[in-house]
């Protein structure tokens, strides 16, 4: 690879841009001849066009033998999402973790008392109501989405616009009573029972977490459980 | 991201290896092209080494590092890629083998 190439992989990375680096192995060459970065756009009618599509569609980085020449296909996908609505104490935690799994993470609150930067330092931090704070973001099958206001003014609307979003994981924060009412509200808004059977809820793999950072764990493990289940991380498709 | 934070991402490992680069320091990078059995870094995963030493990432749980560096400076002295193969099989397994009984293979490559 040469500097040029490199400063446009890391030019598409800045820019969640999906890129992949295509390395020919044989030696003989100069490194820089023997590798390409390019995005979705520019494969064209490139030789190895079938084989570069088929990896940005399966997001895997592997060897591929095109025209008796072996390649190497490094993917690189933009990172999954994370939206939390309620910038609570839990949230806190939560963003922390995210960013070491490497989620990008948002968090939206309409109360700015909570949804401040001295709060969530290094995250991104939406204090406004979700109607108008979600659909800019463009929730996609590579979002998770998490609603831990616990109250009913701010996670109803967000989690009815989710419900509407292909998300790999929909998370509510609430006990079983909690969230039966909760599903009781939705339904009477005319919700699918199929799309309220989508939310995790009580939300987090069940460890038994009491604090906000357990709790936080037990979230974040939900999700990437989600995220790695096989065939797809998109759960509940078999693309 | 916080200054001097421990665990970089793909990202910043890419990003340092341009910063290198463009500051003058001879830079290569070791890419994680195929594993075979329990590896402990997915295909893909970067380390980025400079001419004297100094790396950024992983492509092991710390096992063979330190011989993908020294491989990593030669490569940026002469300008060749390499290629790498590590596992338990190997006879100096002691020194650099993969405790987790995986295979890896790991391209070594100067930025130019």
């Amino acid at each position: 690879m040469n500097l040029d190439q490199l400063a446009k992989l890391n030019r598409c990375l800045a820019a969640r841009q999906a890129v992949v680096v295509v390395s020919a192995l044989e030696e003989g060459l100069e490194p820089g001849d023997r590798v390409a970065v390019l995005t979705p756009d520019e494969i064209g009618a490139r030789h190895d066009a079938e084989a570069l599509h088929e990896a940005f569609r399966s997001g895997k980085s592997g060897m591929v033998e095109i025209a008796g020449r072996r390649f190497f296909l490094n993917v690189h996908l933009p990172p999954v999402k994370l939206v939390v609505i309620g910038a609570v104490h839990i949230s806190q935690a939560l963003a922390e973790m995210a960013r070491l799994a490497d989620l990008d993470c948002t968090i939206i609150d309409p109360r700015t008392a909570f949804a401040t930067p001295e709060r969530f330092p290094d995250t991104r931090v939406i204090a406004q109501w979700p109607d108008v704070a979600l659909p800019p973001l463009g929730l996609d099958r590579y979002t998770a989405f998490v609603a831990l206001t616990h109250d009913p003014k701010i996670d109803d609307g967000a989690i009815l616009h989710a419900l509407t979003k292909e998300c790999f994981y929909l998370g509510a924060l609430g006990s079983r009573k909690t969230h039966a009412k909760r599903l009781e509200r939705l339904a009477a808004t005319g919700a699918a029972p199929e799309a309220l059977a989508r939310i995790r809820a009580p939300i987090g793999l069940d460890i038994g977490a009491v604090s906000p950072a357990e709790i936080a764990v037990s979230i974040l493990a939900e999700i990437i459980g989600a995220m790695r289940a096989k065939p797809s991380r998109a759960a509940g498709t078999s693309a | 991201m916080p200054s001097g934070t421990p665990l970089a991402h793909e990202t910043e490992i890419l990003a340092a290896a341009e910063s290198w680069k463009r500051g003058g320091r001879g830079v290569a990078i070791a890419t994680v092209i195929e594993t075979w059995g329990s590896a402990p870094r997915p295909v893909g995963s970067h380390l980025v080494i400079d001419g004297e030493g100094n790396f950024l990432g992983s492509v092991s749980g710390g096992c063979v590092e330190g011989a993908v560096i020294a491989e990593a400076i030669e490569a940026i002295a002469d300008g060749k890629s390499r290629l790498l193969e590590f596992g338990v099989a190997d006879e100096t397994a002691w020194r650099v083998g993969l405790s987790c009984g995986g295979k890896i293979a790991v391209r070594v490559e100067p930025v130019t």
